[in-house]
């Protein structure tokens, strides 16, 4: 992992730097919660062959 | 908010492709094997778990993909409410496609922010490597205790798998990344432990195992859902690769880094 030492966000600070990883972290999280894990009839229905076929627990 | 932007954009774009990907490849492998379980699922009437195929009405349509599941609808059993869900066919092939970009996506945005705290993915050969972690978390690791199952299986209550799959994931995550950035022998012993741990705990299992789907056709499942997901991963880390490569204009030579 040593050559890639250039970040993708060169200039900022280093505690923004780890806000915003965190937050970028967190928003995908978020995401895969919702399709996923969701406990909503329709998003479940919706995602159903989805979360099947990750192996999601389902049902 | 420079970074947060950059990171957003490498995922969407190595989410879009590992999403479109994956349901390409779940439209041959993975969804064909649903619908032969849904046909067993619907004949034995059981019908435990909370969602339709569709509504009954709709049921007979002649579409290539959902004819395993059209033969016995009649059979079905009254609908409870389920709520709503998409007409079998091209809209539930589509919102299989929409789940698969977006969650692809959350994937990616995990990927690359964690990758970034240990020096970001410098080319697409890296970005195997992390695929690989990434599918040894999130698909191995909780797929050892809950097994891919398919529609009219019996399993645990879902609040109590959903816990220990996310707790296993968490596990295994911290685990890798102590084995892989960690020198210190005590940190690895912790690490095997954190790995170990969650099966040990066990996942929730059924009360009782009986289903009316065959074991070749779960077999075959397990098999495809696994393989499915280790060449989205593989993709999916791939592709984080390239663009984030391209990004920062800095594709380093495969020759002189590790991996």
């Amino acid at each position: 992992m040593n050559t890639a030492s250039v970040s993708l966000g060169a200039s900022v600070s280093s505690q923004s730097r780890f806000m915003q990883l965190v937050l970028s972290a967190f928003l995908g999280i978020f995401v895969i919660g919702v399709v996923g894990f969701s406990h909503i009839d329709a998003v479940h229905n919706a995602a159903h062959d989805y979360r099947h076929s990750m192996a999601f627990p389902c049902h | 908010m420079n970074l947060f932007r950059n990171v957003v954009f490498v995922a969407a774009i190595a989410g879009l492709v590992a999403g479109v990907v994956l349901a390409c490849m779940q439209a041959y492998a993975t969804v064909p094997l649903i619908l032969k379980a849904e046909v067993y699922e619907q004949a034995g009437g059981g019908h435990k778990h909370e969602h339709a195929a569709a509504p009954a009405a709709n049921a007979t349509d002649t579409n290539a993909m959902s004819t395993a599941a059209s033969a016995p609808a009649e059979a079905a059993a009254p609908a409870e409410d389920e709520g709503w869900a998409p007409a079998d066919g091209f809209e539930r092939f589509a919102f299989s496609v929409l789940a698969n970009i977006v969650t692809g996506i959350g994937f990616a945005l995990v990927l690359v922010a964690v990758s970034e705290f240990a020096g970001g993915i410098g080319n697409w050969r890296q970005g195997v490597f992390w695929g690989l972690a990434g599918f040894a978390v999130f698909t191995l690791a909780p797929g050892l205790g809950l097994p891919p199952e398919l529609p009219a299986m019996p399993a645990a209550d879902l609040m109590p798998r959903q816990i220990w799959w996310v707790a296993t994931v968490v596990a295994t995550a911290i685990g890798l990344a102590l084995i892989a950035f960690r020198t210190s022998a005590p940190l690895t012993v912790l690490a095997v432990v954190l790995i170990v741990a969650p099966h040990i705990v066990g996942a929730p299992q059924p009360d009782s195992f009986e289903t009316p789907i065959p074991e070749g056709l779960h077999h075959q499942f397990v098999v495809a859902v696994t393989v499915t997901n280790l060449v989205f991963w593989l993709v999916l880390g791939a592709v984080i690769g390239v663009v984030r490569g391209r990004l920062t204009g800095t594709a380093t030579s495969l020759r002189d880094s590790f991996a």
